[in-house]
């Protein structure tokens, strides 16, 4: 028997559960109650609530995407700064928290954000006006970067620590000052971790309804409470399907740039 | 002076990542039963925690999905990569390309297509989908945890093993499993850990009467979450806290003895 | 005698607590091929990182042309590194890897082009410009980083074992072109290496390293014939180091038989090491000899046959190009200038040997 055979379950799992269920998805959503071809669910996104509401992820994804960049490149820096022993205390760090169950932790931020909350009595105690923090946009993009920037961190990390010392002692020696080997060097080097690390981002931002549930109050529609409606109260699988794979358009994209960059087949952050 | 910068930086983003959790502790002594307000140090939520069936109920349907879940994914994930490793490029990328895809879907995707073939194969909506559900993607992260360890383990070390009379089978779990071993470890943890914090996924495909510990707390989110889950979540993240702590420690003596 | 173009002085570095470089005093003449010789963890390579800029001395000088350099940054100093994994930029092509030192100076584009046309011609590799950098062997690999180098002009080389990643064909390639590249450019080559052979083909000044000191400076000759101790003896070449006594002058006494040499001024009846190359051992009949002994072992090693013979309870090695059967009685001499006499060492911190490879 050929050892090549061993990934028959994984192949047949993979078939059956992610696959045809992905066909089954564009089938609902290219087809009509009756099962007759029709474009009428991909194209139910122009309706007013439903394009608004898919400007609005993209926006706030974008924000969160940004946002968590910003955080996470400096991070990984400086945790790639510290020493190797501490590598599995970066992993244990970021995983951690995902030991909290993840709606309660962002429930949690209600409790912070609130008008009597934490951060506002910290505010007030300096003296500054407080703020109206929750159940706005703003909250809900600060509640995905603090879901997802994990998901930043540990890719741009990785590639930080496989930048060989001698590759930017090598810069150094050609005369590169520390900008210059920073833009010339480190960071085309860390792109593959970057690109992975905002598609790991960008996606279940752009995607979520829960985080919209939890800290929008209900008042901020995305995309994702679009399609979570129409599969759970309103039960219109093909709409609900056509949804998705409106927005799989984007994650398409998302994934594309990603297998570009993703040139040992290692995948992402893990 | 930059050390001092870059050690503040590092504990901001310590605090931003656990401010909620320790909030959600301190929150598990109030006794009141509002998030906004403190009214004093209480036990009783600790209490009601062991007498409200419906919560351990709950916690008995995530613990058992996600240990047969990561077990099931880490046999199957593991296997795999074995199998991968042994194909020529063009198979092994295709391979791994599909294994990319639960990774980098929606969840809300992979969880309403689940959804769909589960009602169009007629399958009830209950554990087992959930349990299918959280295999499927948990698979990805074994086989990327594992595969690396597999490519270090350099075929001739196998070949060593078998020059030297050991059976495939014997070679395999005497030379290329220990190397791997690492791989598998980190690869459970890792698909027991995300089975342990999915919600939307289950959402989907979990069907009516059964709950997880996330779709509970879904569930109450409207009318106010019991404060005994907080009281679960506290314990549940300190007993693992403990382990991961006491785990690491003999290592971190060994680094500084070398 | 041109003034030094480089001056280590008193340089110390530990880490950790363990010595790496004790008291260190060095200088390298301009034009001068220079190898840093020595078993792994002699500290030759922290010396040349110091060099480059990449550690910083605990203790002592770094002299450049007689400008203190000690503290500047590696960007700021005029000579380039060769590393010993190549450490090319792989997310850049061939042309960009050699650009982007002159880049930094802000050369001009014409001038680059030029520049790097010149270097890949000088490495043998014309036309290689839009090659990636991981499409490459090894040796291809290093000859891209020493084009990288090379174009910033530096007055000084430095080469971290570049030669260290490749098979033995490849490697004696390699050395007759870093000779050649060292005469056309005419600039100062610094070498580390703990391949003997590599630092004897190549070198006009080799210095032996060991546990953080100098061991012994000299040209290649120097160095094999004259060792100054048992040490430089046992890593360069074959040798036989054995107990002996200086009589008087010119007179060694060697496992119970004279020897007459060519050494003076050790004093009378003093112990010393006396060091025999295997090739300085004649053979011939068993009467005739200073010693005498049987042929234990012996291998055909294409120019000669490489011998053990048992004599006055040593085992010397032998090379001679006439075969003695195992078991063949013969006679041992040794020509009075092929016996190199050395005082045995006075401290064990000075001089161990042992190469920890």
């Amino acid at each position: 028997m050929s050892k090549k055979a061993l990934a028959g379950p994984y192949l047949v799992w993979m078939i059956g559960f992610t696959l045809i269920p992905l066909a089954l998805v564009f089938y609902y959503g290219l087809t009509d109650a009756s099962g007759a071809f029709t474009l009428e669910n991909i194209l139910a996104i122009t309706s007013e609530e439903r394009i608004g509401a898919l400007w609005r992820s993209l926006k706030l994804s974008l924000f969160s995407t940004a946002a968590c960049l910003l955080l996470a490149y400096p991070l990984a820096m400086i945790l790639k700064g510290m020493s190797v022993s501490k590598n599995s205390f970066v992993v244990f760090v970021f995983i951690l928290p995902m030991w909290m169950n993840f709606l309660l932790r962002t429930m949690a931020w209600q409790t912070l954000l609130d008008k009597n909350g934490v951060i506002n009595s910290i505010l007030g105690f300096f003296g500054l006006p407080g703020q109206n923090l929750i159940n706005t946009q703003g909250a809900i993009v600060f509640g995905m970067v603090y879901n997802f920037l994990p998901f930043m961190v540990l890719p741009i990390y990785n590639a930080l620590t496989k930048i060989g010392n001698d590759t930017i002692e090598a810069a150094r020696d050609l005369g590169a000052g520390s900008l210059k080997t920073f833009t010339r060097i480190i960071l085309p080097l860390s792109l593959p971790g970057i690109i992975s690390g905002i598609t790991m981002v960008f996606v279940p931002s752009l995607t979520t309804f829960v985080i919209s549930d939890l800290l929008g109050g209900g008042m901020v529609l995305l995309i994702g409470n679009v399609i979570e409606q129409e599969f759970t109260f309103a039960s219109n699988w093909n709409l609900g399907s056509g949804m998705s794979l409106v927005l799989m358009v984007f994650i398409l994209i998302s994934m594309a740039a990603f297998a570009r960059y993703d040139k040992d087949g290692e995948g992402a952050a893990f | 002076m930059k050390k001092l910068w870059k050690r503040c930086y590092l504990a901001l983003i310590l605090i931003f990542l656990y401010a909620p959790i320790a909030t959600l502790m301190v929150l598990s002594f109030n006794s009141s039963k509002f998030m906004s307000k403190w009214t004093g140090f209480s036990l009783k939520w600790y209490r009601q925690l062991f007498e409200s069936p419906l919560i351990l109920s709950a916690l008995k349907n995530t613990l058992l999905i996600a240990v047969l879940s990561a077990l099931i994914s880490t046999v199957i994930g593991t296997l795999a990569c074995i199998g991968i490793s042994r194909m020529k490029k063009v198979p092994r990328t295709v391979f791994m390309g599909i294994n990319n895809i639960p990774m980098l879907n929606a969840e809300i995707v992979t969880g309403v297509s689940l959804m769909l073939v589960f009602i169009a194969t007629g399958m009830t909506l209950g554990f087992q989908t959930i349990l299918i559900g959280h295999i499927t993607f948990n698979i990805p992260y074994v086989v990327l945890s594992v595969m690396p360890k597999l490519k270090q383990t350099q075929k001739s070390t196998y070949e060593a093993a078998l020059d030297l009379g050991a059976t495939p089978l014997y070679a395999f779990f005497k030379v290329v499993f220990p190397d791997l071993l690492p791989g598998i470890l980190s690869g459970f943890l890792m698909a027991f850990t995300m089975s342990l914090d999915d919600f939307i996924i289950t959402h989907f495909v979990k069907g009516a009467g059964i709950n997880t510990l996330s779709t509970l707390i879904y569930s109450e989110v409207r009318k106010g979450v019991r404060p005994s889950l907080y009281a679960l979540s506290t314990i549940m993240f300190l007993a693992v806290f403990l382990l991961l702590v006491l785990a690491n420690l003999p290592k971190k003596n060994r680094g500084g003895n070398s | 005698m041109s003034q030094p173009l480089i001056n280590l002085i008193d340089i110390s570095k530990s880490y950790d607590g363990s010595t790496i470089l004790d008291e260190l005093n060095l200088s390298v003449r301009e034009n001068e091929f220079v190898t840093l010789l020595g078993p792994s963890g002699c500290g030759k390579t922290t010396t040349l990182r110091i060099l480059g800029g990449f550690e910083t001395p605990d203790k002592g000088r770094v002299l450049f042309d007689g400008r203190d350099i000690t503290k500047m940054p590696p960007n700021r100093r005029m000579l380039n590194t060769v590393f010993q994994k190549y450490a090319l930029f792989t997310h850049m092509n061939v042309a960009d890897n050699i650009a982007f030192g002159l880049q930094i100076k802000k050369k001009s584009g014409n001038y680059i082009k030029d520049k790097i046309k010149y270097a890949l011609k000088l490495v043998n590799l014309e036309g290689f410009e839009k090659r990636s950098v991981s499409s490459l062997s090894g040796g291809q690999q290093q000859r891209i980083a020493i084009a990288r180098a090379i174009v910033n002009e530096p007055k000084v080389l430095l080469l971290d074992e570049p030669l260290g990643a490749m098979d033995l064909k490849l490697r004696q390639d390699m050395q007759y072109e870093l000779i050649r590249l060292k005469n056309e450019l005419g600039i100062t080559f610094l070498y580390v290496t703990h391949d003997q052979e590599e630092a004897l083909t190549m070198s006009d000044t080799i210095v032996v390293m060991n546990q953080g000191y100098i061991q012994q400076m000299g040209t290649p000759e120097e160095i094999y014939n004259e060792p100054q101790n048992a040490f430089v003896a046992d890593f360069i070449g074959d040798s036989n180091i054995i107990d002996g006594c200086m009589i008087r002058d010119e007179l060694v006494e060697i496992l119970g038989a004279k020897f007459a040499c060519v050494d003076k001024g050790f004093g009378c009846n003093k112990p010393v090491d006396v060091v025999i190359r295997p090739e300085d051992v004649d053979l011939i009949g068993p009467e005739e000899g200073t010693l005498s002994g049987v042929v234990s072992h012996i291998i055909f090693k294409g120019v000669h046959y490489e011998m053990e013979v048992m004599a006055g309870g040593f085992e010397w090695l032998v090379h001679s190009t006439d075969c003695f059967p195992v078991g063949t009685r013969v006679g041992i001499h040794v020509d009075p200038f092929d016996i190199q006499i050395m005082n045995k060492p006075e401290s064990e911190d000075e001089e161990a040997i042992g190469t920890d490879e």
